[in-house]
């Protein structure tokens, strides 16, 4: 199989990556490559550039900050699952990280590169929404930081400019009641509907454009999920009852 | 890059996935292609000694890193590998079009967890597919990988 044709850039500082975000025209941002290079094999995706971030060094660290876990775009989802600063101060991103695809695969994939990617029925996105934590991204323009609740807008789209990079996720210390249940055909596809609870807090996925926050108590409110082969709306709407049920049972 | 402990040349288009440059530039057929988007692990082989897809990578980002493939495991006339020899006795294979993939990410996981436990051992395999639905005897095999490792 062979991708679309594309001019491939690799560089090697935060700051020539940024250059070249700002300079070339529709150019993606190439990580783990998890979710991108199964769009670009199908050509789904045919970006004209792609910039290739993992030959940046220490870019892949996890820290602890403020009191929560920082995640550098380059730090794959398995270093962070078996990190003992993650497992200490935010337990909830270790055990979302292993309904993430299969070790395989989050031995390549990053964390931040599944939160840029906003897949709406993908793990991490609810996760970073249920704690409240934060991105930080970098251009030309300088740095900033965006809250989980402004991040993402839509189907796989975010708030992140076209000349922004994700240098960072942040996770908040969390060490209130906390849980991640999701139901899926297999393990390890996307969910069909999931839920992550952090105390009184829930945020659903795989139920709506984007991750959303919902009212334990009626999780249901407003929600229209859409339909597919795997799952009626009916159906979805049930498992979100169904998992809400099952998070804040104990 | 290194396949095999042989340095290679990179390939010259970007494009080329690091499976097909496996396959069709280094003539290493033992990796298989599937699915081509990281859904059946055929094309599984070791970046640095980590498990991971080798049609989910662009060959030119292996440069300056480590790559086995299934051929790397035993050398032509050397005893197989203890991963490759369970799977050989407990009948962990059908067809074995998924054989090299299951292999790869059988000696990833035992890399992780020498001694696995069932659960481990199901989560290991989970992220490869098996049509002929050999399953039972490839959890067999992993386990004997095991016990023949120690």
């Amino acid at each position: 199989m062979k991708p679309a044709r594309f001019e491939y850039h690799a560089p090697k500082s935060v700051d020539e990556a940024c250059a070249l975000l700002a300079s070339l025209e529709d150019a993606k941002v190439l990580a783990g490559g998890q979710s991108l290079v199964p769009l670009l094999n199908f050509r789904l995706a045919r970006p004209p550039h792609l910039v290739d971030i993992n030959r940046i060094a220490n870019l892949d660290r996890i820290y602890e900050r403020d009191g929560g876990v920082a995640v550098q775009a380059l730090a794959r989802q398995s270093a962070v699952e078996d990190s003992d600063l993650a497992g200490r101060l935010c337990p909830i991103l270790p055990a979302a990280l292993r309904q993430v695809a299969h070790r395989v695969i989050r031995n390549r994939g990053t964390v931040c590169g599944s939160l840029a990617h906003a897949d709406p029925a993908s793990e991490l996105p609810a996760v970073m929404m249920a704690l409240n934590g934060h991105v930080v991204v970098q251009s030309r323009r300088g740095q900033r930081i965006i809250p989980a609740a402004d991040l993402f807008k839509s189907v796989m789209q975010t708030a992140l400019a076209q000349d922004e990079l994700m240098v960072e996720a942040w996770f908040p210390g969390a060490h209130g009641k906390y849980g991640i249940a999701e139901e899926s055909r297999r393990h390890g596809d996307f969910a069909l509907a999931g839920g992550v609870r952090y105390g009184d807090r829930l945020a659903l996925f795989g139920v709506a454009a984007t991750p959303v926050m919902a009212d334990p108590k009626d999780p249901t409110k407003g929600l229209q999920p859409s339909g597919d082969l795997e799952a009626t709306p009916e159906f979805r709407l049930h498992l979100v009852q169904a998992i809400t049920d099952r998070l804040f049972a104990a | 890059m290194k396949v095999n402990g042989v340095v290679h040349t990179e390939p010259k288009d970007p494009r080329r996935l690091l499976s097909d440059h496996l396959r069709h530039d280094l003539g290493l057929t033992g990796t298989h292609v599937g699915c081509e988007h990281g859904v059946c692990g055929c094309c599984t082989v070791l970046l640095d000694g980590a498990p991971v897809r080798s049609c989910l990578m662009l060959a030119v980002q292996a440069e300056g890193h480590e790559v086995t493939t299934i051929e790397g495991l035993a050398a032509p006339g050397s005893p197989l590998h203890p991963v490759q020899q369970a799977f050989h006795e407990c009948h962990g294979l059908q067809c074995g079009f998924c054989t090299p993939g299951f292999v790869m990410s059988v000696v990833g996981l035992l890399h992780e967890h020498p001694d696995p436990t069932p659960e481990q051992v199901d989560e290991g395999i989970a992220g490869n597919l098996c049509r002929c639905t050999g399953y039972a005897s490839i959890r067999r095999a992993v386990h004997r990988a095991a016990e023949l490792t120690k």
